[in-house]
């Protein structure tokens, strides 16, 4: 499930300081209100939010993607760190990290342009996962970039509808990333 | 504490006993009605309130007057949101407050059922953690974290809503051994490196302040703080919240800084070349304009939550940790920097001296013979000495309790410090008189104020909670009316309440079971304060009529720097830039 936070309006990632947050969450009702309370009443930016099961059952995992300066992410991480559900937090590195979304998109076609749309969708590694007469549905996996990239390529046909998830994002290699301050609640 | 079979009634009394609970305040209704059956036959002590909020304080003041985690107790919809400004209000000053309200059976919420509000999410921004629980096995183990989430740690509130079916239904009782939070594990020991770090800014400044916060008085480390004090012969100020952490009689002891704090206290932080920020967390309150705050000095702050490093103002050296074990920590580090070498403070006691020997903390008479508010509260302090406790109310009253008391021992000032809860005064007083029976508690609360929550010394006189009331009635909002002098150009919107008039204080004292009595000549000032010591069977209540004109000074107004500190002693202010 995504949340997008009301405020946030779309920004270019490129232009502002964009932080991604893997945060290791208990798995109980409420915890997705209290993350979001704490954004809301400390005013901070949420870009996108995602929450899904983890390996272990009593563990969400939320990927946070926010877009603040370096010192207020320390700020927004010891105030995340102080809720008693919250179990961890890494900040992923773009680098060290794989990063994905998810997208939806529908758009238009007709005889001329169907062939072009399906040459770029070819092109971008996505896939087409519904035909009608006048419009195709594409589904894309990749990180921001990629997305955005393939978007604008979409974008002289026609968009007809569009649908993106939340950053779900992992650390490479063979261990979970080094949580901040697990040990550090006031 | 073996296998039991209870109710979830049953097991939450038993819980609130095994969790070592003397006392709790509370109102029953519908959803909390099973919980009262067993507290009928418990050895806690359950107060009758006259209002949830007055219950809500009480726990407050018996939290802050004992250091134990204060208890109240409520039912579903009202009854919890009735608790929403003293749980948001303790939380605010770090208090241990354990809430517990009844909720709509488990099948019936988000139903909109009768008197169902949803009590978890209302108090999920004020409280430190809250549950909702609707398995009754799970009553003991959520009594039981929630008493130790708001005692360890950096105190606060903790709410634990339980739904009626819950309470009803029957359960294996079974209290948990121990606690473990996969998500909570408070810092109490500081790092060697933090501390090592912390010594060596402090054996470089030639002009540091110990800045002192409430967190001094949380952690009992008074002991430690008067003994790093006397080894740094640094000047000591105290904010609101740690008025008797240090012995204002000390003589390192400045006073209080901030928006109404000593001219010596708030300059000294100004121009200060380091902060040794103890338990405090730079309170707007405190710092005035951030941006112009402590220009020049280099910040070392302790605090236990690790949020508040950074939050305001940038630490050149952070410590996380207890601030008993911190100061106990940095003694022999400090020490043993000094011994390579210790600044001379001599210069700046010679300035900080100057600006305590020119801008005493001072009033004047009122011309016309009237009362003056701040000599009532000054005598009431001398009288009943420093062993007593002071409660407060919010505004003007409750800054020259703060200012015209000589606070000496930590746990005997009390007040709604952060939330700023006008009529905090007489429910906190009832709950600290309970945690403390042989202290005279004085509530030192306004004529706005006591009108919020005057009800509760109805629940003092039934329950032999024999506390004393001081009305500071200058029959206005006084805060208010004083921004409104200064700010407003004396448009005194809604801030006149008439309360010389009506009601009459001290026949409304007599009807709710306490002694009223009156006093509008500063000549029966000394006479009715003892007439009022010594009454000790009924609370007691003294409506003192004072001059409606008095201002709480020095004042910093709101959102300008503290170097605009200005110095007035009358009742119109002497607008003029001091040279500090």
């Amino acid at each position: 499930m995504t949340q997008q936070h009301p405020d946030s309006g779309i920004t270019s990632r490129a232009a502002t300081k964009v932080h991604t947050l893997s945060v290791l969450v208990e798995n109980s009702p409420g915890v997705l209100a209290r993350i979001a309370s704490l954004f809301s009443r400390r005013g901070y930016n949420i870009d996108s939010l995602a929450v899904g099961p983890t390996e272990n059952p009593l563990y969400s995992r939320m990927t946070i993607v926010i877009d603040v300066e370096a010192h207020a992410l320390e700020q927004v991480i010891a105030q995340l760190d102080k809720l008693i559900n919250v179990i961890s937090i890494t900040e992923l590195d773009p680098v060290a990290s794989v990063q994905r979304e998810l997208l939806l998109v529908k758009v238009s076609t007709n005889a001329t342009t169907r062939s072009q749309v399906l040459e770029t969708v070819q092109l971008f590694r996505a896939k087409v996962v519904d035909v009608a007469q006048d419009a195709v549905t594409v589904e894309a996996t990749g990180n921001s970039e990629k997305i955005e990239a393939l978007l604008r390529v979409l974008e002289p046909y026609g968009i007809k509808e569009l649908v993106q998830s939340g950053l779900v994002a992992m650390s490479r290699g063979l261990k979970p990333g080094l949580s901040t301050n697990t040990d550090s609640k006031g | 504490m073996g296998n039991e079979k209870k109710t979830g009634a049953q097991a939450l009394v038993q819980a609130l006993e095994d969790s070592g609970v003397d006392v709790m305040f509370g109102i029953p209704g519908g959803a909390i009605l099973p919980a009262y059956d067993p507290i009928f036959d418990s050895k806690i002590r359950h107060i009758l309130v006259r209002h949830e909020q007055g219950a809500g304080h009480a726990a407050t003041g018996y939290a802050q007057a004992t250091g134990r985690v204060g208890v109240c107790i409520a039912t579903s919809g009202p009854g919890a949101t009735n608790l929403v400004t003293p749980l948001a209000d303790a939380q605010m000053d770090s208090v241990p407050v354990v809430a517990i309200t009844g909720q709509v059976a488990s099948g019936a919420i988000g139903t909109d059922a009768f008197q169902e509000a949803d009590i978890r999410g209302i108090t999920m921004p004020v409280t430190k953690h809250n549950f909702l629980v609707t398995d009754p096995a799970e009553i003991p183990r959520a009594i039981a974290e929630a008493f130790h989430i708001a005692s360890t740690g950096r105190p606060g509130a903790v709410l634990v809503d339980i739904a009626k079916d819950a309470l009803q239904m029957m359960t294996d009782y079974n209290y948990p051994q121990s606690i473990n939070l996969a998500g909570y594990h408070p810092i109490s020991k500081p790092t060697d490196g933090a501390i090592r770090d912390a010594a060596r800014l402090i054996a470089e400044s030639s002009a540091p302040v110990l800045y002192v916060g409430g967190g001094a008085i949380k952690s009992a480390a008074h002991k430690e703080l008067l003994e790093l004090a006397e080894l740094t012969g640094a000047p000591v100020v105290t904010t609101l919240m740690a008025l008797g952490a240090f012995p204002n009689s000390h003589p390192q002891h400045l006073g209080m800084p901030g928006m109404h704090g000593t001219v010596a206290a708030v300059t000294a932080l100004q121009k200060a070349d380091l902060l040794i920020t103890l338990g405090a967390r730079f309170d707007d309150r405190v710092t005035g304009k951030l941006s112009s705050f402590a220009p020049n000095a280099k910040i070392l702050h302790a605090d236990i939550d690790p949020a508040e490093i950074g939050k305001n103002r940038r630490a050149d050296v952070a410590v996380v940790g207890d601030l008993k074990l911190t100061i106990a920590a940095l003694i022999p580090a400090v020490k043993a920097e000094f011994k390579k070498s210790k600044p001379d403070l001599g210069a700046w006691w010679k300035q900080v001296n100057s600006w305590r020997e020119r801008f005493p903390l001072a009033y004047d008479l009122p011309a016309d013979g009237a009362v003056s508010p701040q000599y009532v509260i000054e005598r009431i302090g001398k009288i009943s000495g420093p062993d007593s406790i002071y409660v407060a109310g919010v505004g003007q009253h409750q800054m020259w309790a703060s200012q015209f008391i000589s606070y000496e021992k930590p746990r005997t000032w009390l007040n709604s410090g952060g939330l700023g809860t006008m009529g905090y005064a007489v429910p906190a007083a009832m709950g600290a008189k309970v945690g403390a029976p042989d202290t005279t508690v004085w509530a030192i609360d306004g004529d706005g104020c006591f009108q919020m929550t005057n009800q509760e010394l109805v629940t003092c006189a039934l329950n032999n909670i024999p506390i004393k009331v001081a009305i500071i009635n200058n029959e206005s909002l006084g805060m208010v009316r004083q921004w409104q002098t200064l700010f407003y150009n004396q448009r005194y919107s809604n801030t006149e309440l008439q309360s010389k008039r009506i009601p009459d204080f001290a026949k409304l004292a007599e009807a709710m079971g306490c002694v009223g009595l009156s006093c509008d000549k500063p000549e029966d000032v000394d006479r009715v304060i003892q007439q009022a010591m010594e009454i000790n069977d009924r609370p007691v209540v003294v409506d003192f009529s004072v001059h409606r004109d008095a201002m709480v000074w020095p004042m910093v107004a709101a959102g300008t720097s503290n170097d605009d500190i200005v110095v007035a002693r009358s009742m119109a202010p002497i607008w003029d830039s001091q040279e500090l």
